[in-house]
């Protein structure tokens, strides 16, 4: 019981965030929602039931558009083509395959947030760590299976720890601060890789865009349902990958003695220097270990989820991150969940648009609001009336000290 | 003003903080309020501010009832508070932080009128003898300075309530005595003063009446003239306290802190410890005496490792340390104690188990190669906690919700948790409440009785002398003297502190 309450308890506040940033998405429905808005006048009962359908459409096929349709999967699985089933599951596999990166970027995020280092450039580590991976690739294309893949995760890997390396030393030995050095690293990154993709070791031959060879005729990630032989089904081993990462983070931050001096240094730094822990070291730790986890993700969306390297290959995940690790306490349990989250908004929002027409802007508009109730737990405590003594900064103590 | 507070009551999950308490304060009373840490005496008076809501009872002012729902509607009724932790804008001026937020304005636009505002702060600073400079920086003004511009700005919100939190905690004997003198002041023009404290010798040298507190409930009332240290202790503690600190004659043995000729800068740069020479002997006590800022913290940052030594050797049972790290101090059987216990010696948003082992976790028992054995940590705060008294709801609670006294306690607890041959123990009973300083002193003569060396730093004059068996004075970054037994009487170190030699 205790246990169960360790776990959920720090994920009221974010799950009711969420049902909030929902509840005043509807508002932005209903408000942009002019037919019915315009019927308001001559024919009030029809105005109101027709835009409550509209949220409720709006809604049901965001959900459908993540998830799938229950019904015809089953039904699909039952008696359909590889193709229906295929049809069926994707919008599932979509949000897996979107919720992958995620997950690795969060991480991320979050060994550095643990640390009190606030690493702006996963972004900038996750391409890279794309880019390293694709290098490699080509560089061990030649050799027997499986050594070009596993050497091009190894690669990219190293890739993105060096490139968090760098901001963790600049910051232990000579105190530049880690914000500016990595969002100005972020800028070097993408310039190396536009510069990268123009040569022609990388380049896709006949191309003039900044985008490299196929790699997948080369390795690939295998994908999860392929002894199943579904057509165009992307989910791929990436994302148990990332659920591995997780429990290895999760591990590795609260059973380990590394893990303990970066949390010790993150929360106090100079307790843990006088406990004789080397601050510099566990700064230094972190950041490398950040920039890893993020290319690792940009590794597994390289090799993986799309076939060649390009300059973008992150739809911003480095930066959403900073906002899923936000969402989920830094906990990796939560990152996974926020992961998920993140993903089905992201694979639902198209089919909502096509099906009723409201904007997939909708859906980032949402997420931001997850994340401003997210930073600001009074309010929904307030909203949905939860106890809790306030204290002046906002963090809420159980059994105040007298 | 009159002011009564009738059944305060207020709940907090797992705590009744306060129980149907009850005082009352008449115009011009120094009313003391003490209580142990965790008595309930903070809580209280965040219900007299507004900060918090009783759950029943009333607040009484020239016997009409109030109620607060926020700090401004208390400070409008006259109540100022002046918090252990000061509520000031440090690159303010001192009129422009005293205005803050009472400001007086002129013209349409309501530009600040400073020359008004200024006028009235030199005017209350005159009338009660506050010596505050108007113009100087808040920055820049030494802790004492600061606080009587807390006061001074409870007192330009017309305040005719006056509540002190701890003010004395940060303030030397010299400042606590201006205090006093100011208190004196206030009380005699008709302020209403609480003066919420745990020390004895200060309720019983400037308050007129005493309201104990013990748990969230009044444990008594007393009159100074009719009390004595002996009696408001118990009635705080609930049990008869040992004020004394009982040690028989130390044994010294061989050496094991040798410094010779330490220079050590400090953090601007400047030398703080100016050739510092001293042994401390295996089974003896060494209390080094100083008020703050004459090179005491910078001395232990350098024995401890935490500090480079300009010049000048030190060694630990002959094993040199001038160069050694953190962590290879202690190595050699070396707890430290750290002044600043909040900010240095715990991780507050870490459990209590977790600060057990915040410098022991890389060693057996509590780990095994990269992992950590979470069994045999539970296992050993477990025994810390029952070992050292440490009252908390489990070793899972956040170090940082626990009363100073049990904060104290866990840092002790660590330290010594492994073998010991020289302690290092700064301010080791700062802020601390009567029974945890005398638990504390136990514990440190314990150790000294099996054998290990102690060096304590404390600006308390009292603590040195009755743990010390040599008390060390230092001034202006020098040992100025040495006093052993007898010698080292109150006026003795008093006049070394203060720089005679």
């Amino acid at each position: 019981m205790t246990r169960l309450r360790r776990i959920l308890g720090p994920a009221v506040v974010p799950a009711l965030a969420v049902l909030t940033a929902f509840i005043v998405g509807s508002v932005f429905i209903l408000i942009t929602d002019f037919d019915n808005l315009q019927r308001l006048g001559t024919d009030p009962v029809g105005a109101i039931a027709g835009a409550a359908g509209g949220i409720i459409a709006a809604y049901q096929s965001l959900l459908a558009g993540a998830f799938g349709d229950p019904a015809k999967i089953a039904a699909a699985i039952e008696g359909g083509s590889p193709r229906q089933i295929a049809a069926a599951i994707r919008p599932i596999t979509e949000t897996l395959v979107a919720a992958t990166p995620l997950i690795f970027t969060g991480l991320a995020v979050a060994v550095a947030f643990r640390t009190s280092v606030f690493n702006i450039g996963v972004e900038g580590q996750f391409i890279l760590g794309a880019f390293g991976a694709t290098v490699a690739l080509l560089v061990l294309k030649d050799l027997p299976a499986p050594i070009p893949l596993l050497g091009a995760v190894v690669g990219g890997v190293i890739t993105g720890a060096v490139w968090g390396f760098i901001p963790g030393v600049l910051k232990a030995r000579t105190g530049a601060h880690e914000v500016i050095t990595t969002i100005m690293l972020n800028y070097v990154a993408f310039q190396i890789v536009l510069f990268g993709l123009r040569s022609d070791f990388l380049r896709q031959e006949g191309s003039s865009q900044p985008i490299s060879k196929l790699l997948d005729s080369i390795a690939r990630v295998p994908g999860i349902l392929d002894p199943f032989g579904l057509p165009s089904i992307r989910l791929h081993y990436g994302f148990v990958l990332a659920l591995i990462t997780a429990a290895v983070v999760s591990w590795f931050l609260f059973k380990t003695t590394k893990g303990f001096e970066l949390r010790a240094a993150g929360f106090n730094l100079t307790a843990a220097k006088y406990a004789g822990m080397s601050a510099s070291g566990s700064i230094i730790l972190a950041m490398s270990i950040s920039g890893g986890l993020a290319a690792l993700g940009g590794s597994m969306e390289v090799l993986g989820t799309v076939p060649q390297m390009s300059n973008d290959i992150s739809s911003g995940f480095g930066f959403n991150a900073i906002a899923l690790a936000l969402l989920a306490g830094n906990r990796p349990l939560g990152i996974v969940v926020a992961a998920l989250l993140f993903g089905a908004l992201r694979t639902g929002g198209g089919l909502m648009q096509v099906q009723t027409g409201i904007p997939l802007d909708l859906l980032f508009f949402i997420q931001a609001l997850v994340i401003m109730f997210v930073a600001a737990p009074d309010l929904v405590r307030s909203i949905w009336r939860l106890g809790g003594t306030r204290t002046s900064t906002g963090t809420v103590v159980e059994g105040a000290k007298a | 003003m009159r002011l009564e507070l009738k059944d305060i009551t207020k709940q907090f999950p797992g705590v009744l903080a306060n129980d149907r308490i009850s005082i009352s304060a008449d115009r011009g009373e120094v009313l003391g309020l003490l209580g142990e840490n965790g008595a309930g005496k903070t809580t209280l008076m965040n219900i007299l501010s507004g900060l918090y809501r009783p759950d029943s009872g009333e607040i009484l002012i020239d016997g009409k009832a109030r109620a607060f729902s926020d700090p401004a509607e208390a400070i409008d009724a006259g109540i100022g508070m002046v918090h252990q932790h000061f509520q000031l804008v440090p690159v303010f001026d001192v009129v422009a932080a005293v205005a803050l937020g009472a400001e007086s304005v002129n013209g349409p636009l309501g530009t600040f009128d400073r020359a008004t505002a200024r006028k009235r702060i030199v005017e209350l600073s005159e009338q009660y003898g506050l010596h505050v400079p108007p113009d100087a920086d808040i920055e820049d003004l030494p802790v004492g300075v600061r606080q009587r511009v807390e006061i001074l700005k409870a007192l330009y919100r017309k305040s005719d309530i006056l509540v002190l939190d701890e003010p004395s905690a940060v303030l030397t004997p010299a400042e606590t005595e201006e205090l006093f003198d100011i208190i004196r002041e206030l009380a005699a023009s008709g302020t209403t003063v609480i003066f919420i404290t745990h020390k004895l010798n200060e309720v019983l040298e400037v308050c007129d009446r005493i309201t104990v507190l013990r748990r969230g409930r009044v444990a008594g009332t007393a009159e100074p003239k009719t009390t004595t240290r002996e009696q408001l202790a118990n009635m705080m503690v609930g049990r008869n306290v040992e004020l004394r600190v009982v040690k028989g004659p130390a044994v010294p043995a061989d050496v094991v802190l040798s410094l010779k000729d330490v220079v050590v800068r400090d953090d601007r740069d400047h030398i703080a410890v100016k050739g510092v020479s001293l042994d401390v002997r295996a089974g003896e006590i060494v209390a080094i005496a100083g008020v703050q800022g004459n090179g005491q913290t910078e001395l232990v940052e350098a024995i401890v490792g935490l500090r480079t030594v300009d010049s000048g050797t030190m060694t630990v049972d002959g094993a040199d340390i001038t160069t050694s790290t953190p962590r290879q101090v202690s190595d050699l059987g070396v707890a430290h104690i750290p002044e600043d216990r909040g900010r240095d010696g715990l991780i507050n948003y870490m459990t209590v188990s977790e600060n057990y082992i915040l410098d022991s976790y890389h060693r057996a028992p509590y780990s095994k190669g990269v992992r950590l054995d979470l069994d045999a940590i539970q296992a050993g705060a477990k025994d810390g906690v029952r070992d050292f008294d440490i009252r908390t709801p489990s070793i899972h609670t956040l170090a940082g919700s626990l009363s100073g006294g049990n904060q104290q306690k866990v840092v002790v607890a660590r330290e010594f948790s492994r073998p010991v041959k020289l302690v290092i123990a700064a301010q080791p009973t700062r802020g601390l409440d009567v029974g945890s300083i005398e638990y504390i002193h136990k514990r440190i003569v314990e150790q000294r009785d099996a054998g290990a060396a102690i060096l304590i730093v404390s600006t308390e004059l009292e603590e040195v002398i009755a743990v010390g068996d040599r008390v060390a004075v230092m001034f202006g970054g020098n040992i100025v003297g040495i006093l052993e037994g007898e010698a080292a009487t109150f006026e003795a170190v008093g006049m070394l502190m203060g720089g005679a030699q």
